[in-house]
């Protein structure tokens, strides 16, 4: 055979040898593996799915070919997904066998390892946020998001059922929230923005005894850091509405502490760390204060003690979840996005508290300095914002957006088009020695 | 086979916590933005490399995955996990951005075509989504799918039936969608008691979210009477893919009257389950349901006659006609997906058959190996052992110390100390002889005795109920005079 593997007349993963597969036919007490399937026969399938079998290297050859149809393109693209850099030490330590091909920790005690690890994520996220109480992962930042807004609905002291969202908010988000909110009844709403930040004198107008939680983002969808995000915990404290605060942790490392700016929920990717670009591939970050800690959605993990009397960690507060409480459990949540949490943490243990402080302010300096050299161009301003960026920001093109984001993506450079006459670009996802290919390219089609 | 799990310590404690090792707290102002933006200092744990990778081997060998050894969880389908897909799925050119336009990701949309394609071959669906990023998720999407096409047609439906014997999530999925539970009691024989549905669903009735085989292993035999009654009554029928790994390449949800479905990729397709995630969760529908589907979906595009690229075909997003919007923030957990789609294109129509033959033919044999009763039969790929006089959980942990993850216990609820067993196909009959002694082991285990257990994993017993009681969630809140620095 000149292909790898063994034929595949049958699963290349099934170890039963014909023999073991009739001594336990024998043992059974059927002749044929056929008669255990009790299925009757007017649903039982006997045709032809239609799927070839292939060997590994086939396979591999197939998705290869498959992946090269996709263009070679030097991503400015940002807007709530990331490429930063991930160390070997990640990919390498966690694709460890006992780590990737583990399950939900339900015995603790032979799963010491990943429940150690899961602590230190959640440690990593209450050192971050100033809050008490982190979750070891939600699917992405829409799904938090929407969580966070289905625990509103469930801690508000009076009823409610209008959430209200910036309306620099990215389509994703704002439609898996309304997703989530159906099921309560509740409503989501827009407040303006002002130059990029929150217009808190609009919000103020729009606050009412019918809110029952706010959101706000920093860094915004337009890259934007939020100064004001101070206020709008203020005015959700006065409303009796919980504040939730979009971020990441990467953020979070410079940026005014969420607990600081009076937050109740922070919400977010986490992904920013340990995953690099996977076409959307998120790790819902969930942190709160511990008063909502019964009301949490998703999985905790707890330090105990064994009968040894060492400490030693478990999933806790499991009365919370679907698989106790069913019905009136605070969330459907089962599988959630543990392996993706682990590598955040060990990126964030990679980079130590100096790295990661140097990498959020690579995403305050970079984007600065490029939208810097873009304002340069002719046709083009940047940023459109004056405030402060962090990883991207908008610019302003006189020709059309679109026209000016399909020339570069003709000359191989990607980046959004957010409006008539706006591009966003994203400065932290390539290393800075493609920047200034792009500005040559950009100043050529702008 | 003698098993002792590693364990690393020091003092009181296991392998130290990171910021029980060394931690720096740097200050955080004089940096590029005023200082009134900025925190004041952050502290986290300051390693260096060689010590992390010692750190996280010490805590990968303190834990348990599939090639440590079986794993028989009841309803989780904890099969082998072939290296290739990790590699594959790895390929520089799958990693890119999830806003970048449709014509530079043609590799990528394709690719989703094709396991779409796949899933509705296996599922006998018409069309199927990817963008649910767990099958939890995936009910979801489900059911708002069903609820968006009762409200397209004017019925106001309240309602989701739901057996006794179901998963947790398809109770909190009904609850989160607003919808109130009618719960379905078994039948002597542990399945859906026809009779007791006609009674349980009338013009309020949304969906019946069923689990084929159920979690006790056994085939719904009646499936198509309770199709009719769920469909008379204006409802629609809902799998829940948890079980599907019984019955690749023969029998299809679709063709059972299924309209809605959701496949679990981490269970039936051995994408690795990753101490807890990620998963993927697609959702296939019949024609009738195609246009609620999760916008953006991927399609074949072919350039229109007469027009520029005639003839030519790529792949695009579209948003389809009455869509319920978005379950994920983007399209879901895409490298989970190309595992998938690896997994299967290896398997085939001979390996997907291979598989649930093995599957069933793995449980079948175990039942009859292990000393505890096992309630209705026969089954299909997992099934319910009744533990008797023994507590479940001491069962589990007395089964820790010989090597093997133990069942899923005390559930389903209906089965008294339920140890629910489901071996998988890639167990081969020697992992399935130990499997059977090491219940037989436990089984003679005296009174009292299993209270001790486990003695030979990392931990000893856990505290789960001081865990609760007085919860220490992080690093920061434990008790300090434990730093070991």
């Amino acid at each position: 055979m000149s292909d790898s593997g063994p034929p595949t007349t049958g699963s290349p993963y099934v170890p039963h040898s014909p023999a073991e597969t009739q001594a336990m036919l024998d043992a059974v007490g059927v002749d044929d593996v056929e008669a255990l399937f009790d299925v009757p026969d007017s649903v039982a399938f006997d045709g032809d799915l239609g799927i070839d079998a292939r060997s590994e290297q086939a396979v591999r050859t197939e998705i290869a070919a498959l992946l090269g149809h996709n263009a070679d393109l030097t991503e400015f693209l940002g807007r709530g997904h990331y490429g930063h850099y991930v160390p070997s030490l990640v990919e390498d330590l966690s694709r460890r066998s006992e780590f990737l091909t583990s399950y939900t920790q339900y015995q603790p005690e032979v799963d010491q390892g990943f429940l150690q690890a899961l602590f230190e994520y959640q440690s990593l996220l209450v050192e971050l946020t100033g809050l008490d109480v982190a979750n070891c992962s939600m699917y992405d930042d829409a799904t938090a998001l929407g969580e966070a807004a289905t625990l509103s609905q469930r801690v508000r002291s009076v009823s409610g059922d209008r959430i209200l969202v910036p309306e620099h908010l990215r389509d994703g988000k704002r439609a898996v929230l309304e997703n989530y909110v159906d099921g309560p009844g509740c409503s989501v709403a827009s407040y303006p923005m002002d130059d990029g930040c929150v217009d808190v004198e609009a919000l103020a107008a729009a606050m009412a005894e019918d809110v029952a939680m706010v959101y706000a983002e920093t860094p915004t969808a337009r890259g934007v850091v939020e100064e004001r995000a101070g206020a709008v915990g203020d005015l959700a404290d006065e409303h009796d509405a919980l504040f939730c605060l979009g971020t990441d942790p990467v953020a979070m490392a410079l940026l005014e502490r969420p607990a600081d700016v009076g937050a109740d929920v922070v919400v977010g990717d986490a992904a920013t760390l340990g995953t690099g670009t996977a076409y959307g591939f998120g790790l819902g970050l969930f942190a709160t204060r511990e008063e909502y800690l019964r009301q949490v959605p998703g999985r905790l993990v707890g330090a105990s003690e064994d009968a040894a009397g060492q400490r030693a960690y478990t999933l806790t507060l499991q009365t919370r979840e679907q698989h106790i409480r069913k019905e009136r459990a605070t969330s459907n949540i089962c599988t959630n996005q543990a392996w993706v949490a682990l590598r955040a943490a060990m990126h964030a243990a990679w980079l130590g508290p100096d790295g990661l402080v140097d990498l959020a302010e690579d995403c305050v300096t970079r984007p600065r300095d490029l939208a810097a050299r873009l304002d340069e161009v002719v046709g083009l301003q940047a940023p459109v914002h004056d405030r402060h960026h962090f990883r991207e920001f908008v610019a302003h093109v006189d020709q059309p957006a679109r026209v000016v984001v399909e020339d570069l993506a003709r000359e191989g450079y990607g980046v959004h088009a957010v409006g008539d006459h706006r591009i966003q670009v994203c400065a932290t996802a390539q290393p800075p020695q493609r920047e200034a290919g792009f500005v040559e390219t950009i100043a050529e089609v702008a | 086979m003698d098993y002792d799990q590693a364990r690393w310590t020091e003092g009181a404690r296991y392998e130290p916590l990171l910021a029980e090792k060394s931690t720096c707290e740097v200050d955080v102002a004089d940096g590029p933005l005023p200082d009134d933006l900025t925190r004041d200092s952050l502290e986290l744990p300051d390693l260096s490399e060689p010590e992390l990778a010692r750190h996280y081997t010490r805590l990968a060998q303190m834990n348990y995955g599939v090639e440590s050894g079986p794993i028989p969880l009841g309803s989780c389908t904890m099969k082998y996990n072939p290296s290739f897909t990790e590699d594959v799925a790895a390929h520089p050119k799958a990693a890119v951005h999830p806003d970048r336009p449709d014509q530079s990701v043609q590799g990528t949309l394709e690719l989703c075509h094709r396991l779409q394609d796949y899933l509705a071959r296996i599922g006998g669906m018409d069309a199927v989504t990817l963008q649910p990023p767990a099958g939890a998720a995936g009910e979801f999407t489900g059911i708002q799918i069903a609820k968006a096409y009762h409200e397209h047609n004017g019925a106001d439906r309240s309602s989701v039936v739901i057996p006794d014997s179901a998963h947790g999530t398809n109770f909190a999925t009904a609850a989160m969608a607003g919808y109130h539970v009618v719960e379905l009691p078994s039948d002597d024989d542990g399945r859906v008691d026809v009779d007791a549905l006609e009674a349980a669903v009338d013009e309020d009735t949304a969906a019946l979210m069923l689990t084929n085989p159920n979690t006790l292993g056994l085939f719904e035999r009646d499936i198509e009477a309770i199709a009719d009654v769920v469909h008379d009554a204006g409802g629609l029928l809902y799998y829940d893919g948890a079980n599907l790994n019984a019955l690749l390449g023969r029998a299809r949800p679709g063709d059972m009257g299924f309209d809605v479905m959701h496949y679990n990729v981490h269970k039936t397709f051995a994408t690795p389950h990753g101490g807890g995630g990620p998963g993927a969760g697609p959702v296939g529908v019949t024609e009738e349901l195609a246009s609620f589907l999760p916008r953006p979906h991927v399609r074949r595009e072919t350039g229109a006659e007469g027009e520029a690229g005639a003839g030519t075909t790529g792949f695009e997003y579209y948003d389809p006609a009455h869509s319920i919007g978005k379950v994920h923030g983007f399209y879901g957990n895409w490298p989970v997906l190309v595992k998938a789609f690896a997994y299967i294109a290896r398997l085939g129509d001979s390996g997907l058959r291979d598989t649930s033959a093995k599957a069933v033919l793995n449980a079948n044999y175990l039942a009859e190996q292990i000393p505890y009763d096992v309630p209705f039969g026969p089954f299909h790929h997992e099934f319910v052992a009744s533990a008797g006089d023994q507590d479940a959980a001491d069962v589990a942990k007395g089964m820790l110390d010989h090597g093997v993850h133990p069942p899923t216990t005390k559930w389903p609820e209906i089965v008294d100390e339920a140890l629910m067993t489901e071996p998988t196909e890639s167990e081969s009959k020697r992992s399935l002889d130990h499997l059977a002694a090491a219940f037989d082991a436990v089984a003679g285990e005296a009174d009292g005795t299993l209270a001790d257990a486990p003695t030979r994993s990392t931990a000893r017993r856990i505290d789960q109920v001081g865990a609760a009681r007085d919860p220490q969630l992080c690093w920061q809140r434990l008790d300090r005079s434990d730093f070991g620095n």
